[in-house]
């Protein structure tokens, strides 16, 4: 394949593999609203980019992608704006919380046992809860049901959480007419948005693996609206991200720029497909995601390699 | 999913053109502007990934169009 050399990292890449992993990152991205990044960084890593450059540059890519997505979503009803600017506030404190504590875990010295333990724990977590709910979800009657009828009307097995937590009261409550949530408090999707920016900073990436299933179970929000939220509030954080990146000098914008003509096109084949999938088989095609990401840290931990 | 695989070509074919033009032209200047103005090429950066994204998205919901529109004549 032939290379092209990138001055700003000193990288010599094949821009068509660049295209190649940025168009099936867009197609992942599309689908099912997650940045992509436990599989950029180590596609990135495979070919010789530093790690601080993977991280900063699929930041970048990542900006771009949602973009083209979040723009195909809400073309599709699927933007819920106003959730989607206060989650983004959320995520922002959140990430800077998570940067801190990664800080404060290099000067302890174990950063890289704690992360990979952490990211390993979540991503199994994430994995067998998503799998278990929607399983449940398809095999009750109702979820069959509004599966064949509606695929945007959406039914959970772990509705009664959403509900609860849709009853608690806590000044100021607002309303989510997009999302059909009549009430809601502010600080709860703040403290959801907290939490996704948190493991955001904390082990890298959107963090999309965690917020889009928030979204779903703890506030309530229908699949489809929780994915096309999710990359409308991923543009506004990872520009953050990109920015506080690019003046450490992690970000190579070129190599980004070239990952993205494939991830654009990847990204509304993603964003068309949501429209023949039901919310439950979304949220169970997403279940091997996670999975994907523990194996990269676990064999990073096994072996000592990074991919 | 023909109209796809069609506007897939003439996609490919404007983005290799793409890599040859514009990003050959940018990749100096953007080098350079990284070593002596970093917050400025940190501003610039977020603004050309946003950019390409709206032009891309543009451009391919226009090909989708140009070539359906075509189909049903």
């Amino acid at each position: 394949m032939i290379a092209m050399m990138f001055p700003i990292s000193h990288a010599e890449i094949s821009p068509i593999y660049l295209t190649v992993v940025g168009f099936l990152i867009g197609i992942l991205g599309g689908f099912f609203g997650v940045g992509g990044s436990f599989i950029a960084g180590p596609a990135l890593r495979a070919v010789g980019l530093h790690w601080n450059f993977a991280v900063g540059t699929d930041l970048a890519h990542i900006v771009g992608k949602s973009v083209v997505a979040a723009k195909r979503h809400r073309a599709l009803g699927n933007v819920d704006l106003r959730l989607g600017l206060i989650m983004a506030i959320g995520t922002i404190a959140g990430a800077e919380i998570g940067a801190q504590f990664i800080q404060h875990l290099k000067k302890a010295g174990n950063v890289d046992y704690v992360v990979s333990m952490v990211s390993i724990v979540i991503y199994f977590g994430i994995s067998i809860f998503m799998l278990l709910e929607g399983l449940a979800t398809l095999r009750s009657k109702r979820g069959r049901k509004e599966g064949s009828k509606n695929k945007k009307k959406d039914d959970s097995a772990f509705k009664g959480i959403s509900n609860g937590v849709q009853k608690i009261k806590i000044w100021p409550m607002i309303s989510l007419p997009v999302s059909g949530v009549k009430s809601i408090s502010v600080w709860i999707i703040l403290f959801v948005a907290l939490i996704g920016g948190f493991f955001s900073g904390f082990l890298g990436g959107g963090a999309g693996y965690i917020r889009m299933p928030s979204m779903v179970y703890i506030l309530g929000i229908p699949t489809h609206l929780a994915v096309g939220t999710d990359l409308f509030e991923i543009i506004i954080s990872a520009s953050y991200g990109t920015f506080t990146h690019a003046i450490k000098g992690n970000v190579d914008i070129l190599i980004a720029l070239v990952m993205h003509t494939g991830a654009a096109i990847g990204a509304q084949i993603g964003a068309i497909m949501t429209q023949y999938f039901a919310g439950p088989k979304i949220r169970l095609a997403f279940v091997p995601l996670p999975l994907i990401g523990a194996a990269i840290v676990i064999y990073t931990l096994v072996t000592g390699q990074k991919l | 999913m023909t109209a796809f695989l069609i506007e897939l070509v003439v996609y490919s074919a404007l983005v290799v053109g793409y890599f040859f033009a514009v990003l050959h032209f940018l990749a100096d200047w953007l080098s350079n502007l990284e070593k002596t103005h970093i917050h400025i090429y940190a501003i610039v950066a977020i603004g050309l990934i946003i950019g390409q994204a709206i032009v891309l998205e543009m451009l391919t919901t226009g090909l989708m169009r140009l070539l359906q529109g075509g189909r049903s004549e």
